[in-house]
């Protein structure tokens, strides 16, 4: 049976990892090629990079630590951050990333999705969708949750998948940073409206908070920072965790 | 130059995960990732990746004139087909219908929307996209080291259905049982990406790098399997 995924994920500024606390606040977790190496060791099933570098002269540094990252660890490396145009996506690609996330650029520029998808293949194209409550409804929020869309988030999903995204790594910008837990009903609401697979992201404070993701919140992988980061719990203790509770995990 | 693994680029997905990984498991060899025919033609053994598409996978194919260097490859030397390149090996895609080489006989389908639940009712989504076990259908010398049931790494949402089941080395399940790999004589092709497949990825490309398939078996017809 196929197994429920679970996905450290690594924030990236000028080569260091760190984890954004509500993207405000930073502390530094160590070097990407380290983490990458530790977590492949202790079955991470995939590891997402996120270049949050503000200045573009700093860009190829994420470049340099893929090619570094891919040349010894052998499971999927999905990169986000800064992707504009097709060519962001070749460059990532040939580094070594397996897939490519695309975030503010898919809501200024929804073509890109399909034209990426269209060149190198839906299975390579991560959409990434940070939503926020706003109402009655989730809207989208850009910039690391500054900018708010006017786009309603399960629409914007539709929408993605219509246009070639393989998978939607969906972040609820109310619970990012907070460890209260995924917002449930954001992404099951997404994943049932959506055939493609949904990775949650945003909230988890404990394994518990993983195993409502898949089990309440329907998600297909779960994505986690700082309690993998900070040593509060080990993948393979997860793993085990949501093994207990029913769901199949690879071991 | 002469090179011991030819990785063919035909301009379709990360071939660097695949070169990288090859490399990893197989340090003392040379090995090129290359479209130029004369090179797949001279290589003692050839890795045949790809993602994307199948229409454009074959136009990439003939558009770089790789097309006879691919398919006597695969009836001359150790050849491994990697997802889309296990795919096109058949005779035809449902995705674009699209011709392919035609060296297995068989079709490629996608994964048909109503079957798509588990046993408890839960949508299951396409692309089929994870680790799944994967069940081994006969003894081959690629499987060696490798455990029955062991995880490999997929993303795809069209699978090969074979017309002859003795080519058939491997299977998953999605929900409905799956053929994820295929041997048929100095062939070996699989859906799952083995080169992001960790442990049993690795172990899988390094029995590659020395397989002989002439050793383990007469050198079976196209239509043959190796069954031990």
């Amino acid at each position: 049976m196929l197994a429920k995924r679970i996905i450290p994920c690594l924030d990236v500024t000028h080569g260091r990892v760190v984890k954004g606390v509500n993207f405000v606040e930073l502390k530094d977790a160590g070097d990407p090629v380290e983490i990458a190496r530790r977590y492949n060791e202790a079955g991470a099933d995939e590891l997402t990079f996120l270049d949050i570098t503000a200045s573009s002269d700093d860009r190829d540094l994420i470049l340099h630590i893929i090619e570094a990252v891919a040349a010894e660890v052998f499971i999927p490396l999905t990169v986000g951050g800064g992707v504009r145009v097709v060519g962001d996506v070749q460059r990532l690609l040939n580094a070594g990333a397996d897939k490519v996330s695309i975030n503010t650029s898919a809501v200024l520029n929804p073509q890109l999705v399909k034209d990426a998808s269209d060149r190198y293949g839906s299975q390579c194209i991560v959409v990434a969708i940070d939503a926020k409550r706003v109402g009655d409804h989730w809207e989208v929020f850009t910039h690391g949750g500054r900018k708010a869309t006017g786009l309603d988030a399960i629409e914007w999903a539709k929408k993605m998948e219509a246009l070639g995204a393989g998978e939607l790594l969906l972040t609820s910008m109310d619970r990012d940073g907070t460890k209260s837990g995924f917002d449930l009903a954001l992404t099951r609401t997404i994943s049932d409206a959506v055939g493609i697979p949904i990775i949650a992201s945003g909230g988890v404070g404990t394994l518990q908070h993983l195993v409502d993701g898949v089990r309440e919140g329907h998600a297909d992988a779960v994505l986690a920072a700082s309690i993998f980061h900070f040593g509060e719990y080990g993948i393979r203790e997860a793993k085990e965790y949501m093994r207990q509770h029913g769901i199949e995990v690879r071991l | 130059m002469n090179v011991d693994i030819a990785v063919v680029d035909y301009g379709m997905g990360n071939l660097r995960s695949v070169s990288k990984a090859i490399e990893h498991v197989a340090p003392s060899a040379s090995v090129a990732v290359t479209s130029d025919p004369q090179v797949i033609a001279q290589a003692g053994r050839v890795v045949f990746p790809g993602q994307g598409a199948a229409p454009d996978c074959m136009r990439e194919i003939d558009a770089r004139g790789l097309r006879q260097a691919i398919v006597d490859a695969a009836r001359s030397k150790p050849f491994l087909g990697i997802c889309m390149g296990m795919q096109v090996l058949f005779e035809r895609s449902e995705e674009g219908d699209t011709a392919c080489l035609g060296i297995l006989p068989g079709d490629v389908q996608r994964f048909p929307r109503e079957a798509m639940h588990d046993a408890a009712g839960n949508k299951l989504k396409v692309p089929h996209m994870g680790w799944n076990d994967v069940h081994q259908a006969m003894q081959h010398p690629l499987w060696a080291g490798i455990e029955e049931g062991a995880r490999f790494y997929f993303v795809h949402s069209y699978f090969v259905q074979p017309a002859a089941a003795d080519v058939i080395a491997g299977f998953s399940h999605y929900p409905f049982p799956f053929t994820c790999a295929v041997a048929s004589g100095n062939i070996f092709a699989v859906q799952f990406h083995p080169e992001k497949s960790q442990n049993a990825g690795l172990a899988l490309l390094g029995n590659f790098a020395i397989w002989q398939p002439g050793a383990a078996a007469p050198a079976a017809a196209l239509s043959g399997a190796i069954c031990a």
